[in-house]
């Protein structure tokens, strides 16, 4: 197994948390994991990337060029990577920020509306975390277990009460693509 | 142990403490700023010292200072800020004082850009202060690598009472890899006997770089060039990756030599035989290890994130035996591995 991943969306979206998460749950899989991010003279209100490579055999190059999984969350991102997908590849969209269609027919889309479901269980903030529930529900890198057990060693004790509403959101973010 | 999810640079600075460090000087600049920022909340913890000094010039005579008094001791900075220490650098060299340096380089020239580069190769092996003076100069190319190579850094600069630079990228700095600490704190330091460290019932110990006599200063120099023979002869790394076989070999360091391990993992699939040659040491460059690997090969391609640095030191290896070729990207771009296989097969054409 190797993904090379790439999120993107704008900052406060959670890309770069959804990201780490992602490397995180796949260190403690036993997997070999790298994250890098964007970093530039970032604007706020601009877009924010990072690439995550998951793998069973020692990762070669960390840098992703060529995705196989593409995750955008705003407009802009889709117009950036989707050309970078690989043949073959999965283009997921945030389709509750995102009206446009994807143009390539190389590749398969999976249309999430992420806010939108992320808003019908109370907390848009969890938006990220619906759509990483499709992305795994489909690529299998990590179990969302991992993902939760990562939350537990990342966030401080006093905001583990957010755990079950994570959980939720990567749940009915699995159920969309089931 | 077990793994922890870290940036490269809060990885050094942790790595830093682990191996006895206990005095970080510095002053922020990107991509390198997690490392004094960490260490700002670190050393506290420790009983050790962080102190953000007013420019990159104060950080290094302070680092001077406190190598002096027998302290392990680390600066880190950018390609700019490594500049405005070059001078410090030369004196700590000069005076035989142990200290470990960072640079997670960025474009340059100038303020140059915040993004990745490899422009400061020739700064860190080949000069960058004044006089005949060698830095130790090792290039991880991993998370784990940086912290394992900070921790030997230094053990290396005690031994040889000489600076040791670590030589990253902004990507190695901002990266975040699993990483295994196997040391842990408090370990017991060697004993620095020519430290000025109070002269209570012994000899004076003298730090100084200044030899007004040039016949005295001479034989220090002639001193310091033993000691650089002998960094030369037991200090050289480098790893290999599929070199035994490779008709062509690619030669990079870094961030950069993750870059060619796919492309060359993508020549073989199309049965092209490439390898990788990866120095872990910069000076001393690991000349020897290239030689051996030089069997099959029937040309050298170098890549690096600059106009072509480490090219020179790759030439003086093969002495003209293959013929080396080089593929740069520059002011803050990284090559892709696509890229470096175009080139492979470009190169493999002319051959």
């Amino acid at each position: 197994m190797l993904e090379e991943i790439i999120i993107a969306g704008f900052g406060g979206q959670g890309v770069m948390s959804m990201g780490q998460l992602l490397a995180y749950a796949g260190m403690l899989e036993d997997k070999q994991v790298a994250w890098i991010p964007s970093y530039g003279p970032e604007m706020r209100g601009g877009t924010a990337n990072c690439a995550v490579t998951i793998s069973d055999t020692e990762i070669s190059s960390p840098l992703v060029t060529e995705p196989s999984v593409c995750i955008v969350m705003n407009k802009p991102s889709l117009d950036k990577f989707e050309p970078t997908i690989k043949t073959g590849g999965l283009l997921f969209v945030n389709t509750s920020l995102i009206d446009a269609k994807p143009k390539r027919e190389d590749i398969s889309v999976y249309e999430i509306p992420a806010n939108a479901i992320a808003n019908k269980i109370g907390n848009s903030k969890v938006a990220n975390m619906v759509m990483l529930g499709a992305v795994l529900e489909i690529i299998k890198a990590v179990e969302p277990e991992s993902i939760l057990e990562s939350l537990r060693k990342v966030l401080p004790p006093q905001r583990h009460n957010l755990i079950p509403l994570n959980a939720q959101a990567l749940q009915k973010g699995a159920e969309i693509v089931s | 142990m077990s793994k922890v999810l870290m940036k490269g640079n809060e990885a050094l600075a942790e790595a830093a403490v682990r191996a006895g460090c206990r005095y970080f000087f510095g002053y922020p600049i990107t991509p390198q700023t997690e490392l004094p920022q960490y260490l700002s909340k670190r050393m506290p913890e420790v009983g050790g010292v962080f102190l953000q000094a007013e420019s990159e010039v104060a950080a290094i005579n302070m680092v001077y200072g406190a190598s002096g008094a027998g302290a392990r001791v680390m600066t880190s900075s950018s390609s700019p800020g490594i500049s405005l220490k070059a001078e410090g650098i030369s004196y700590i060299a000069g005076a035989e004082l142990p200290c470990v340096i960072v640079n997670m380089m960025r474009g340059g020239p100038g303020l140059g850009t915040i993004q990745p580069a490899q422009g400061d190769y020739f700064q860190a092996t080949k000069g960058g202060g004044h006089g005949d003076y060698k830095l130790l100069v090792l290039a991880p190319a991993s998370v784990q690598e940086a912290v394992d190579l900070t921790i030997e850094a230094f053990d290396l600069a005690d031994k040889y009472r000489n600076p040791v630079m670590i030589l990253g990228d902004g990507i190695l700095g901002q990266m975040m890899e699993p990483v295994e600490f196997k040391l842990t704190e408090n370990n017991e330091l060697p004993v620095k006997e020519w430290a000025t460290t109070g002269k209570k019932g012994r000899k004076k110990n003298i730090i100084n770089s200044l030899y007004l006599q040039a016949e005295k200063f001479e034989q220090h120099v002639n001193r310091l060039a033993d000691k650089f023979g002998e960094m030369e002869a037991k200090e050289q790394r480098a790893e290999t990756y599929l070199a035994d076989d490779a008709e062509i070999l690619l030669a990079a360091y870094g961030t950069t030599s993750r870059v060619c391990r796919k492309a060359v993992d993508m020549a073989r699939e199309e049965g092209i035989k490439a390898g990788l040659f990866r120095p872990i040491s910069l000076w001393p460059y690991p000349a020897y290890a290239l030689q051996q690997v030089l069997g099959r090969v029937k040309g050298i391609l170098t890549v690096e994130m600059s106009l072509g640095q480490m090219i020179e030191d790759v030439r003086l290896a093969v002495n003209g035996k293959v013929p080396v070729d080089f593929y740069g990207r520059v002011g803050g771009m990284v090559p892709t591995s696509r890229d470096v296989f175009d080139k492979i097969v470009a190169f493999r054409e002319v051959l």
